[in-house]
């Protein structure tokens, strides 16, 4: 809670300048050297894909991390922002994709209590009168007196706005703030928040995967890649082919891996094969509508998509971890549910990502780790009894082969690094045969040694005929890796195509989704 | 080396020494509760071990006590296994003692060990569906297991009441409502040579066998996956509602033992007294003993024996017997809050653990 003074004249809308903003993590670079300028009253949009860099900017900006070098301006005024207070104090607040709204309290009372350190005893009759003052100046009206767990999402998200003017904030930054909301929600909070930028109360910035909403409501767009400035422009003046172009990059870095020397695909049956399959979301809404898709053996096939498309879904089912609603998954030609048994007998092994969250027990050794996919099977276990001697002789060999720094064996693998688990994941899933390889993400975070290990590994793999379906939302990695590539966009596969041939502009504006492709044609 | 040597013992003697430096303190706490209601500590401890181990007969005492300990410390141990902190022992210990009493009942005529079996494999089902209900809202309706156990248990004792005192009540048991007696020759015996039942040896059976297939089988290592990260589990092909129901049902299960063996060996009947209390301090010694299944034989003793010197500090010092009640609920505060200490009792290390996010933040939602 930040306190805030509300007697301090609201002063409308503040001009935000940054300058060469650099963050580091270790030795990934989240963000370098990245500039930005959003005149007062202007409605600026920040695009990129995921690991793009737009979150560790804003964080820097409401103050939850310090860059490690650069400059923000406000107002022309060089400021220092260390803590969320100082964030506070400038005027810049943060609307999140998640609401922050205490359900079983009125909206009043989350207003109030949004300021901040109150006084022990609240004269409501003051705080009333002030907030019905505040509403007068608002074009619509709230249900003040209902529980704000009560209200629809799209609803929730306007209090959330609200809050943030309410504390007098001259920038508002927006995460991802209608990925909860319906289409015409959407429309709804970010008209509002238009028009206060119109009538310059408020500078915007606004993080957001749609191409719609940039279109529609930003004047102008700053597009970041892999932690770099990667384009800029007034959205009058950009079409959303030349911004998915901007955010997916040009096809430079694709030869890197010379795709002539990659043994030929041979002809063959297709191992995996998903026919008409449909998923439900967290929230009960489709995100997997009817795919249709089939991975032969020797091939890596990419899987392109803009976050939020239903990828991430995809590769639940595919590995376990979440239902399907409906259609067939099928491995070797028969029907395939991710059971154990199903597992060892089809090879079937998966990358998933964040693999400390879906594919490691962090409190258990890293030697058990290394083991969670055969720990049933000879010779680490005979007829249900563990032989714990090869147990730790497999994890010996695997830290040594794959080079896993750790605190020994024993240690537990949440202490590892990021890149030491992954290694640990890969040495796991990659050290036996794999006739199907489930992999989402698989450099995601990784600094740049690893992620060339890592897809050094995935094409040996390949070329031992290993079927491979490559989730990334990184395009070069899917040009530099994949022998085909589809487009996932919103629980679809839109488009397919043969990697060699694909043309980076066509892929993105695919991945921008049906409004790009009207516009396009149009 | 010695230092590397030290790093791998160094679990070991964190789980032993943590709840022994515990124990320590709650003794310390206790003694000066005893000194301010005007007692000398010194005398207390002296009884305390008098009335519990000081001689065969209070051995005995302790050891009658610490069976369905062990039984009901396994009702806790086995969940946590899986990640569930489960606290309704009791109420499936009560559901043990009714099915066990039915079933002896019904299968009376039969020769006794087949009553007897009947009669532990009737108190084990009752029990494991009980706790089993408490897994399945867990897994399927996302129930916290440790409310949910609980208030199955109050419905479970409940249960219990209702069954002894009005369909099932024995009409001959008039002071003290009881199922219809099993009868004499279906009791379980005592121990060769001792005046301990059979149920300590069934108790310690099942934690050592509880022990071997965590330890040496694949079952304990799944049920460690199941328990540390159940994500991680259902990518390994894991059934997670299977393991999490199964797990709870065996800790139930070993709950309902224990009342069914009150019922065979001590009542004869389901009454009201197999009401104890073993079920709740059943917690107490599943978290001393660190939720190691083997580690509660010993814990489950120590705890009977200070429940058997209960009676002894009433005859002679004149202090109600429900201190020992006192010290036991010191011990469970204080082993409690000495669980945050795990893994951070590292100052011998040779070299500090890097404890870094896998993945910097910012990944979460750029």
């Amino acid at each position: 809670m930040k306190p805030i003074e509300l007697l301090q004249p609201a002063s409308g809308a503040l001009d935000l300048e940054i300058l060469g903003l650099s963050k580091h993590f270790g030795d990934v670079a989240a963000l370098d050297d990245v500039s930005l300028h959003i005149p007062a009253g202007s409605f600026h949009a920040l695009l990129g894909e995921n690991g793009a860099g737009k979150s560790t900017l804003v964080k820097c900006l409401v103050g939850y991390y310090t860059a490690d070098k650069g400059t923000v301006l406000v107002d022309q005024r060089e400021v220092e922002i260390p803590t969320p207070r100082e964030a506070s104090k400038l005027g810049i607040g943060m609307v999140y994709q998640h609401f922050t709204l205490v359900p079983s309290m009125t909206v009043a009372e989350n207003l109030v209590i949004a300021r901040g350190a109150l006084p022990a005893l609240l004269n409501w009759r003051e705080e009333r009168a002030r907030l019905a003052a505040f509403m007068e100046t608002l074009p619509f009206k709230l249900p003040l007196d209902k529980p704000a767990g009560g209200l629809a999402a799209g609803e929730k998200q306007k209090v959330e706005i609200i809050k943030q003017l309410y504390l007098q904030r001259r920038l508002l930054i927006l995460d991802e703030p209608t990925s909860v909301l319906t289409l015409d929600e959407a429309d709804e909070a970010l008209g509002l928040i238009k028009q206060l930028a119109r009538n310059q109360q408020l500078s915007v910035l606004i993080i957001t995967h749609k191409f719609r909403e940039v279109s529609a409501y930003a004047d102008a767009v700053t597009v970041l890649r892999r932690g770099r400035y990667a384009g800029h422009g007034k959205v009058a003046e950009l079409t959303v082919d030349q911004m998915a172009e901007m955010m997916v990059g040009s096809a430079v870095a694709r030869d890197a891996a010379p795709r002539a020397n990659r043994p030929a695909i041979p002809e063959g049956a297709a191992r995996l094969r998903i026919q008409q399959l449909t998923a439900l979301g967290d929230h009960g809404l489709p995100v997997l509508k009817n795919i249709d898709l089939s991975v032969y053996p020797g091939e890596i096939l990419g899987i392109a998509g803009v976050s939020g498309n239903g990828q991430k879904a995809l590769i639940e089912v595919l590995i376990g971890q979440r239902e399907k609603s409906g259609g067939k998954v099928q491995v070797h030609g028969k029907d395939y549910s991710g059971r154990r048994a199903e597992l060892a007998l089809c090879k079937v092994n998966s990358l998933p990502e964040e693999p400390l969250r879906n594919a490691c027990v962090g409190n258990l050794s890293v030697a058990d780790n290394l083991a969670l996919r055969n720990y049933d099977q000879p010779p680490l276990a005979r007829s249900g009894w563990i032989n714990w001697r090869a147990l730790r002789a497999q994890a010996k060999t695997y830290v040594e082969n794959f080079r896993i720094k750790t605190d020994g064996i024993d240690a537990k693998i949440q202490t590892l690094s990021g890149g030491n688990v992954q290694r640990a994941v890969l040495a796991r899933e990659l050290s036996h045969p794999v006739d199907l390889l489930i992999v989402a993400n698989p450099v995601f975070g990784l600094d740049f040694n690893a992620v060339a290990e890592t897809h050094s590994r995935l094409l040996a793999a390949r070329a031992q005929g290993t079927a491979i379906l490559l989730v990334s939302e990184d395009l070069d990695e899917l040009l530099e890796l994949s022998d085909r590539i589809v487009v996932m966009s919103e629980g679809e596969i839109v488009f397919e195509v043969d990697a060699a041939h694909a043309d980076i502009r066509e892929l993105g504006r695919h991945m921008a989704g049906s409004h790009a492709l009207a516009e396009a044609t149009a | 080396m010695l230092t590397k040597r030290l790093d791998r013992w160094l679990p070991l003697m964190e789980s032993v020494g943590i709840p022994i430096a515990a124990l320590l303190l709650a003794m310390l706490i206790f003694a000066i509760f005893v000194a301010i209601i005007g007692q000398s500590p010194a005398t207390v401890f002296y009884l305390l071990y008098q009335g519990g181990f000081g001689s065969a007969f209070a051995w005995q005492n302790s050891l009658l006590r610490a069976a369905p300990l062990i039984l009901t410390g396994l009702a806790v141990a086995i969940p946590a296994q899986a990640g569930m902190v489960i606290i309704g022992g009791e109420g499936a210990l009560a559901l043990g003692a009714l099915a066990g009493a039915v079933a002896g009942v019904a299968l009376s005529g039969l020769p006794p060990h087949g009553v007897q079996a009947g009669i532990l494999f009737a108190g084990m089902l009752g029990g494991g569906v009980w706790i089993g209900l408490s897994g399945w809202l867990r897994h399927y309706r996302g129930v916290n297991e440790t409310i949910s156990s609980l208030l199955l248990s109050y419905i479970g004792i409940a249960l219990l009441n209702h069954f002894v005192e009005g369909p099932l009540k024995d009409p001959a048991s008039l002071n003290k409502p009881s199922t219809r007696p099993i009868g004499d020759v279906n009791m379980i015996g005592n121990l060769p040579g001792m005046e301990v039942h059979y149920g300590l040896l069934f108790g310690a059976l099942f934690a050592l066998v509880t022990w071997i297939a965590l330890r040496f089988t694949t079952i304990g290592f799944s049920l460690r996956i199941v328990g540390g990260n159940p994500r991680a589990a259902q990518m390994a092909g894991l059934r997670v509602g299977w393991w999490v129901v199964g797990a709870a049902a065996m800790g139930g299960a070993a709950a309902g033992m224990a009342g069914a063996i009150e019922v065979a060996a001590v009542q004869g009947a389901a009454n009201a007294s197999v009401l104890a209390g073993y079920g709740y301090a059943g917690i107490l010694v599943a978290f001393i003993a660190r939720q190691n299944p083997l580690a509660v034989i010993p814990v489950a003793i120590l705890l009977g024996g200070i429940n058997a010197a209960g009676g002894i500090l009433q005859r002679r010092l004149d202090m109600p017997d429900a201190t020992v009640l006192v010290l036991q609920g010191i011990a469970f505060v204080v082993i409690i809050a000495s669980e945050t200490l795990s893994g951070r009792l590292r100052v011998w290390r040779s070299t500090p653990a890097p404890v870094k996010p896998a993945i910097p933040a910012t990944g979460a939602s750029v």
